[in-house]
């Protein structure tokens, strides 16, 4: 429960040019206490953060304080809130929040940082609550203006109806009426609409920014210039943590619109890397162009530290050896060791991983102006207020002296929450006094990111004769993330084990152990759409595949078997203390089998599985629970003689729990297939003395519309929206690859245990 | 000097040759409706029209464009709506939206060459453009819309 406060009188946010508006604010966190807008003197209320507003012209404005990155957020939210005011959609503004975690965080949950899928979940109740006070403060408004009893009146389509008469009011002819009114609490909060009156929640609605994306006048991070800026470009240290030794400046300076050339000092050998600026030589100058042909034209020498012996070749025996070796058990039931002795078939295998980079389309940019206070920054974050914390350090000022605003993302997954871009211009514009844009070359992201981590899994299993599966053993070793603020992390942290790995679904076999083997980070790794479930999903559902085949069973019966149909799955029961479930309760969003099992079946049927099929064609399956969602996933692959692949149709069931948008979620589950697609079949980063071998899409690449899934099907799942949002953003990704591979495997008999799929295949 | 027509308005530049339209555009002029994605002519994001040919604007000097025409997002139509366009709002395309001017610019060159595609047709002439949200499938459906409409 959530109290609502209208703020009419003392609000800010107030649009330019409206004589009078109703704005109602709400704090998500209290439920009790609604404070003061921000610029009240009061420091002892809490502050509202949410916002709606409605024009004496009828406009609805609505906050959005999460990041746009293509996931839909800026549409679905707003949604909840429309649909449960009864506004019309048609008249409806979305107003993007600026970085201010007091007012759009205050339970400290998530720093109002767009990550881990859960906007929607975190959102949910609280944007009707504040929807159902919005309707009832107009009713109320209208009312006291007929003189009529508020009973009499009810809200519909963006109009107030006096049922006795069939008079009725615009929304924005009663806001002078609604200043005044107080929005009840308790018992006698306004009541939220029966489900049956939805008419946005559930129903597909196009996103808001369809018509600027469509003509280029969608605003993103380097759209935005301010005057007297300069445009930088900076030439960073090919190996994580090295520093430049010496650099000569005079042919870059040369180039016409170079105006400054400068160092960025390097991240100091006792700073943890974090979100900080990795240091480098920045030119400065009129124009993009200008630089990045300046930057050419250094001549840098560089001292690389310790981590030049970075190198995949060795890097990748030695985490197989980790995981051979494992040693930290995350989860321990029955007993492993016994049940593997007294097996009739022991099966084992091994699967890799290599790093990824995120690659969204908008390479990371972010323009500071430094030279006045407050600091004001303008950037495509999915993080503003780790960009206000990080550009603060750097600057050595309060973070309340710094200012975020946000633009859309042209893509995040995950890039955007690391502001060291930000850092970079921070540092500039207090240097050389002018705002600076730091603008990221495709190179730059692709040598210099946080890489999704590489990893080894080994995998065991005993069969016994009836081909039950009664031992499951899965030992992995990674780099942690951790490592960005601790560098000697050697293990990963319950944060990883929760994306997909200490919670594996295979319920139904007596004995389980998971382990973690150690290695050292030498890279910066950090979290990439779907994070370590993309590995572990990968992993399981294609040794499970192997497991099925070696018993002689049908794949998804017998996945289904191990799966089970249990309602919930409870780790604490295999002693499991502290897991990480997405940052959320357990009791809220449980693990249940169920839900998988069901998921696989619906792809299952959708995809004919089991149906027969021309030589060199495959059908493979894979399910995965990730972020509280459950996805199955079914690909259909023909392998051609060259080794090329063609994908003819993809089926992907969800369930989500309740979902808002049901086109969002359709969008984002094909988007995922392609996504996967690209980790399977091309997604490598490696490394050479410690410097990234990759550089550009032709060296790094992502799938194209000539080797993408055109035809993916999703099938939202209905049987669970009775229970809470779970999210939608990351967890299409997972299931693809092992589906794929399960697929290949079926179409050639070569089973694919190292990513990416790459020509693996043109050898067989 | 060089000279050219964007979006039907004469311009005249004074500066580097070599400057990639991308960025005289962008920096010079103000259109940021055209997007830096590679710098490589790899994924199409900075894709303009240069006589009604679609080129990929990161790599193409403005010497190179001097006495053409030049359309870029912006000047595609005048109120956003080239059957391409609204093809790309039909389907809801869009996902982030970053690639999509670069995407409609393909499309709409691709169509204006080649009124009726075929399936491998548009495929082929849309794979130099890359979506890193995976929207191709709904690119490939708003194409085939528009074919109809040009």
């Amino acid at each position: 429960m959530l109290g609502v406060q209208n703020i009419s009188r003392r609000t800010f946010l107030k649009s330019a040019g409206v004589t009078g508006a109703l704005v109602l604010g709400a704090n998500v966190t209290t439920g009790s206490m609604i404070g003061t807008a921000r610029g009240q003197s009061n420091g002892s209320s809490v502050k509202p953060n949410l916002f709606v507003e409605i024009a004496d012209d009828g406009t609805v404005t609505i906050t959005c304080s999460r990041s746009e990155m293509g996931q839909g957020v800026r549409t679905g939210i707003p949604m909840i809130l429309a649909d449960e005011m009864e506004a019309d959609w048609q008249r409806v503004k979305i107003w993007q929040a600026p970085g201010d975690e007091t007012k759009y965080d205050p339970a400290g949950k998530d720093a109002q940082n767009t990550d881990g899928s859960r906007s929607t979940r975190h959102h949910f109740d609280v944007m009707r609550e504040l929807g159902a006070a919005g309707r009832y403060v107009l009713e109320q408004a209208a009312a006291k203006k007929w003189g009529v009893d508020a009973s009499e009146v009810y809200a519909k389509d963006h109009r107030l109806y006096h049922t006795g008469t069939g008079q009725w009011f615009d929304f924005g002819e009663v806001v002078d009426a609604a200043a005044d009114i107080a929005v009840p609490t308790g018992d006698a909060a306004p009541r939220l609409k029966d489900q049956s009156q939805w008419k946005y929640i559930g129903r597909d609605m196009p996103v808001v920014d369809n018509y600027d994306m469509s003509t280029g006048g969608a605003t993103y991070g380097a759209d935005i210039s301010v005057p007297g800026m300069k445009i930088a470009v900076v030439a960073r240290p090919p190996v994580y943590r090295g520093k430049a030794k010496s650099f000569d400046a005079t042919e870059a300076l040369k180039v016409q619109g170079v105006e400054q050339v400068i160092e960025i000092p390097a991240l100091s050998d006792a700073m943890p890397a974090q979100f900080r600026a990795l240091g480098g030589i920045a030119v400065i100058g009129t124009n993009t162009w200008s630089v990045m042909e300046g930057r050419d034209r250094l001549v840098i020498e560089w001292e690389d530290g310790p981590n030049v012996r970075h190198d995949s070749g060795t890097y990748n025996d030695e985490l197989m050896a980790s995981a051979r070796a494992g040693g930290l058990v995350i989860r321990d039931r029955g007993n492993v060791d016994e049940a593997l002795g007294s097996a009739a078939q022991v099966m084992e295998a091994e699967y890799f991983v290599p790093y990824f980079i995120h690659t969204p389309m908008e390479p990371p940019v972010a323009l500071v102006d430094a030279t006045q206070m407050p600091v004001k920054i303008v950037s495509s974050t999915q993080a503003p207020n780790e960009t206000r914390q990080y550009v603060a350090e750097a600057l050595g000022i309060e973070k309340t002296d710094v200012e975020c605003q946000v633009t859309l993302l042209g893509g995040g997954f995950g890039r955007k929450s690391k502001p060291d871009f930000a850092c970079e211009a921070a540092i500039l514009s207090a240097n050389i006094g002018a705002p600076v844009r730091v603008q990221w070359t495709r190179e730059d992201e692709i040598r210099h990111g946080y890489y999704h981590a590489a990893s080894a899994h080994t995998l065991k299993a005993g069969l016994v004769e009836e081909g039950n599966v009664t031992a499951w053993h899965h030992s992995g070793a990674w780099p942690s993330l951790i490592s960005l603020w601790n560098p000697v992390q050697r293990t990963g942290h319950p944060l990883e084990f929760g994306l997909g790995l200490i919670d594996t679904p295979y319920n139904q076999v007596p004995n389980i152990r998971i382990e973690n083997g150690e290695t050292d980070a030498m890279i910066r790794v950090g979290w990439y759409r779907s994070v370590n479930n993309i590995q572990h999903a990968f992993a399981m559902n294609c040794f499970a595949n192997e497991l099925a085949e070696a018993a002689g069973r049908h794949p998804v019966e017998f996945l289904l078997e191990l799966i089970g149909d249990a309602d919930v799955m409870d780790l604490t029961a295999d002693g499991v203390e502290g897991h990480w479930n997405y940052g959320d309760a357990i009791e809220d969003w449980p693990i249940m089998p169920k839900r998988l099992s069901n998921v696989l079946r619906v792809v299952a049927e959708k995809s004919g599985y089991g149906k027969s099929l021309p030589a060199g064609h495959g059908l493979g399956v894979a399910c995965h629970r990730s972020f509280h969602s459950y996805v199955g996933c079914a690909v259909h692959v023909v392998v051609r003689e060259d080794g090329s692949l063609h994908i003819p149709q993809v089926d992907m069931a969800i369930d989500c729990g309740r979902y808002v948008n049901p086109e969002g979620v359709r969008k984002q589950m094909e988007g995922a297939a392609i996504y996967g697609h690209s980790v399977a079949m091309h997604g490598q980063i490696t490394t050479t003395q410690g410097a990234v071998d990759q550089s550009n899409f032709h060296d790094y690449t992502i799938t194209r519309m000539d080797d993408a899934p055109l035809d993916v099907r999703v099938h939202i799942v209905e049987d669970y929206t009775h229970l809470r949002p779970c999210g939608v953003g990351e967890p299409g990704v997972p299931p693809y690859t092992p589906a794929l591979v399960n697929a290949i495997y079926q179409a050639t008999g070569k089973r694919i245990r190292r990513l990416p799929i790459g020509d693996q295949l043109e050898s067989a | 000097m060089i000279s050219m027509k964007i979006n039907g308005v004469s311009r005249q530049f004074h500066g580097d040759p070599d400057m990639p339209l991308l960025w005289y555009v962008r920096d010079e002029l103000g259109l940021t409706g055209t997007k830096f994605g590679c710098g490589a002519a790899l994924c199409g994001a900075c894709t303009m029209h240069v006589d009604g040919e679609a080129v990929r604007s990161c790599v193409t000097a403005v010497s190179e464009a001097d006495g053409s025409e030049v359309t870029t997002i912006e000047g595609l139509d005048a109120e956003g709506n080239h059957p391409v366009q609204r093809a790309w709002r039909a389907h809801n395309v869009p996902q982030c939206g970053y690639c999509q001017s670069g995407q409609i610019m393909s499309a709409a060159a691709l169509l204006n060459e080649n009124p009726d595609p075929s399936d491998e047709e548009i495929v082929d002439g849309m794979a130099g453009n890359i979506c890193r949200c995976g929207t191709y499938q709904r690119i490939f459906a708003a194409v085939r819309t528009a074919a109809q409409e040009v």
